[in-house]
């Protein structure tokens, strides 16, 4: 028997196969998942034995964590809750790395001096790639170390699905989907492990919707940068009881602002490219399990610390090195980083920022935690001293460079709802398969962070607010 | 087993209420999700609570609680009991 | 020349559908409903950390990982957790191509002992693909604690196939897991898989048509099945189908 004929008789046999099925409409399915159904319940019924006396623990949490009255303030209360333990705790920790990294970039300093090294030599290795490196580890290390803890064992413990649950209504009223909560949960950890999350989303549309605005829910990377940003601005730059509360309850509307622009976004999504209804929606609610709290620390400190160590060293330190160079060579009187932030400053400027901190999230681009470090760097330029360790003394430095409280903002809101890094859209490439959905990927956070920075920077300059 | 389907759907049981599945109206792909999860024609299923904006509810049946939104919960026929 | 599949190795497409070279001894695959701790066996049996985590859907890439057990040398993969293998989303068709078309050595159902009558009913359809099976009767600790009390003999004599109880989470039951995970790859474990009978004209049709694919298609595919799977509709089937026959052309082509 030849190949092609095998493959015609194949086709004869599913004419056949279908012709018997259509004959009998939906009652095939019907019959098969119900017999087998049926099978599952006698077999089922005749194993197991169920003292059923149950005091249904998870069903009075759910009572409380579902609730109409409580429901939506218990998750706020919980989101807060846990920015405030990660800023609070993070604090001493984040002092005392400083205080070992930079003590140790001061030694190496001395080393490379006393060894005759050539100026350019110390400064890149030194002051750009050590302190890229040095600055990532001190700043990102820690509240991650906090907060991962903290996410991984809600997500033992079974809160994120009462998430989606509550979720759900404010997602289907955008044309989306409610498990779209479930891919921005996982955001949180890293925006690419959100879009390989949306799989778990059955239909494209929806899918692409929860791939398109994941970039809203902020990343490990841009997250400590937010906390650093409020403890410096809301807080004074300063630890206090009343100042991490701040920090925290600012860290928190960002977060709320990403959400309301996710849904905003969705919706647009669903109203113009990925026009559409709202597909079906299942959800299972597990039951609630204890967390393995020793483990879950134990791996998730592991794992966090290997993640910004290793980020550190593969972007950071090329980063630190490379901007150090970029600060360093002069073309004219001004530094390359000085010509082509010059360049940015109008666009910055009308947008609430400044030349340095645009070129900043542009060089930024491949990993998100650099942009601090870039931007610190590039303010400090031809290698100005500067005692990194201490949020005060980055206070002092950003103050010096005309920062303002509407700066401020807007780099958080910036930070927040810029274009994704690029991991993040490689991945949606891969996921997506499509170069026209990557590209859109990049344009509409863009265009949305430049909008609201510019109006609320017009806004504030008009009524002289702030 | 003779079931008469009547007008009531999943979306009418009262929360802690439960009914007996008599029929499915959807058909296709939609039909075969939840035949899959478990909405057989004499299934018993107790919706259980609502989300907190009023959709969707969540249902207790086969030991898992399955969260529907109305447009699906809307296409299920129960008989309370 | 026609084609004789008998010439052709065993598990043409596994590198297909794994993407990997296997060179151990035994591939395995693990199935079960979503978040019944399928990540959480793969972990405690390969030491890789798989992320967990207790919401339906955590898994959404398929993993693989590699342990030694008895001397032998063993592929464990971690497929997406599905309600049912009837292919209505693209998991539960990669979770049911694998288990067909990529010819584990054994496929183990992580079951949920909290609620069997569920899981059951993905067990009974995985008994429909393979004889090759084995429960993993998962979060025993679980159903303690709820009172929930399972006569494994029973079920396993019900089921013709081995079910081992596990808390893979504390790590109890796993020896006997792996012990007979070699012993069902090894085809040293009697199998007599509960066979599911539909009604009489269904019977008929399923039959029939299994007698005329049997030409057509390799000695380990089970017939029925793809019959039964063509008659409810499921024409995705057909893909893997083809890509299993062209792949054993390619083999054959090679080999002559
Ligand atoms: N108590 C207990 N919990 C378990 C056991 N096995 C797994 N779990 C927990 O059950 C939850 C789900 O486990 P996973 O391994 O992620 O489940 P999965 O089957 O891979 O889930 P999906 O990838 O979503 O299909 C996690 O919170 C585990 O910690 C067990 O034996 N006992
Ligand atoms: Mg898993």
């Amino acid at each position: 028997m030849t190949d092609s004929a095998q493959f015609a008789d194949l086709t004869k046999i599913v004419k056949k196969a279908s012709e018997y099925g259509q004959t009998q409409g939906d009652g095939v399915r019907d019959q098969i998942v119900s017999h087998i159904y049926g099978e599952a319940e006698r077999l089922a019924a005749t194993v197991v034995t169920c003292s059923n006396q149950r005091t249904d623990w998870d069903r009075k949490v759910d009572n409380i964590i579902t609730s109409r009255l409580l429901g939506y303030p218990l998750m706020l209360a919980l989101l807060g809750a846990v920015f405030w333990v990660t800023i609070s705790g993070a604090n001493v920790p984040s002092e005392m790395l400083a205080n070992f990294l930079f003590g140790i970039e001061e030694w190496l300093s001395v080393l490379f001096i006393s060894a005759g090294a050539p100026d350019w030599l110390h400064g890149v290795v030194v002051l750009g790639t050590y302190r890229g490196l040095a600055w990532v580890v001190a700043v990102m290390l820690p509240p991650m170390a906090i907060f991962f803890p903290i996410f991984t064992m809600l997500e033992d413990l079974g809160y994120l699905p009462r998430v989606a649950f509550n979720l759900d209504h404010a997602f289907k009223r955008v044309g989306a989907h409610g498990k779209q909560a479930l891919t921005m949960s996982m955001g949180f950890g890293c925006n690419a492990a959100g879009v390989i999350a949306a799989r778990i989303i059955d239909s494209p549309r929806e899918r692409l919707i929860a791939i398109l605005t994941n970039n809203f829910v902020p990343c490990n990377g841009r997250f400590p940068a937010l906390i650093a940003i409020s403890m410096i601005f809301v807080a004074g730059g300063v630890f206090s009881a009343y100042g991490t509360l701040a920090a925290s309850a600012m860290v928190v509307v960002m977060v709320l602002i990403g959400i309301s622009v996710t849904l905003a976004v969705s919706w647009l999504l669903s109203k113009t490219f990925l026009k559409g209804e709202p597909s079906s929606f299942t959800l299972e609610l597990p039951p609630y399990r204890k967390p393995q709290i020793i483990p879950v620390i134990v791996r998730s400190l592991f794992d966090r610390t290997a993640f910004v160590l290793a980020r550190a060293v593969i972007v950071a330190a090329p980063a630190g090195a490379l901007t150090w160079v970029f600060a360093n060579i002069y073309i004219g009187d001004l530094s390359i980083i000085g010509h082509v932030a010059g360049w940015l400053e109008p666009f910055g400027r009308a947008i609430g920022l400044d030349g340095v901190i645009i070129l900043a999230f542009i060089l930024g681009m491949p990993a998100n935690e650099i942009v601090v470090p870039i931007m610190v760097m590039s303010y400090l330029s031809a290698g100005a001293m500067f005692e990194f360790d201490s949020l005060l003394a980055f206070r002092e430095l950003l103050l010096a460079q005309n920062w303002t409280l509407l700066t401020a903002l807007n780099f958080m809101l910036f930070s927040l709802l810029h274009f994704p890094c690029g991991t993040t859209l490689l991945t949606i490439r891969k996921e997506t398969g499509s170069l026209k959905w990557t590209i859109l990927a990049a344009v509409i956070p863009t265009v949305i962070a430049i909008l609201v920075c510019f109006s609320i920077a017009q806004g504030v300059r008009l009524f002289n607010l702030l | 087993m003779n079931t008469m389907i009547g007008n009531d759907t999943l979306v009418s049981l009262g929360v802690g209420q439960r009914g007996v599945v008599t029929a499915l109206a959807t058909e296709g792909i939609g039909r075969r999700r939840m035949l899959d999860l478990g909405f057989i024609p004499g299934t018993i299923v107790e919706s259980v609570r609502r989300s907190p904006a009023g959709d969707p509810t969540a249902y207790f049946i086969r030991g898992v609680m399955i969260a529907l939104r109305s447009e699906e919960s809307s296409k299920i026929f129960v008989n309370p009991v | 020349m026609g084609l004789t599949y008998q010439s052709s190795g065993k598990g043409a497409l596994r590198e297909d559908y794994l993407n990997y070279n296997v060179k151990g001894d035994y591939v395995i695959a693990l199935a079960g409903n979503p978040n019944t701790g399928k990540s959480t066996v793969f972990n405690a049996l390969t030491g890789l950390k798989q992320h967990t985590g207790n919401w339906p859907g955590k898994t959404v890439v398929q993993a693989l990982g590699n342990y030694k057990h008895g001397q032998k040398q063993i592929t464990l993969v971690d497929l997406p957790g599905t309600y049912s293998l009837l292919a209505n989303s693209p998991e539960e068709q990669v979770a049911r191509d694998f288990i067909c078309f990529a010819e584990p050595d054994a496929t183990v159902v992580v079951v949920d002992a909290t609620c069997l009558e569920r899981n059951l009913n993905l067990v009974l359809q995985v008994l429909e693909i393979t004889h090759k099976t084995i429960v993993c009767l998962n979060l025993m600790d679980e159903a303690r604690r709820k009172k929930i009390r399972i006569d494994v003999p029973a079920l396993a004599n019900q089921l013709g196939v081995p079910v081992i109880p596990t808390a893979a989470r504390n790590g109890e039951g796993l020896t006997l897991l792996k012990d007979t995970i070699n012993s069902v790859a090894a085809d040293k474990t009697e199998l007599t898989p509960m066979r599911l009978i539909y009604d009489a004209s269904l019977e008929v049709a399923i039959r029939e048509l299994a007698e005329e694919l049997d030409p057509l298609l390799p000695p380990q595919i089970n017939r029925r099945w793809i019959a039964l799977r063509l008659i409810d509709g499921d024409y995705t089937v057909i893909d893997g189908i083809r890509k299993f026959l062209e792949k054993k052309m390619v083999k054959e082509v090679f080999a002559s």
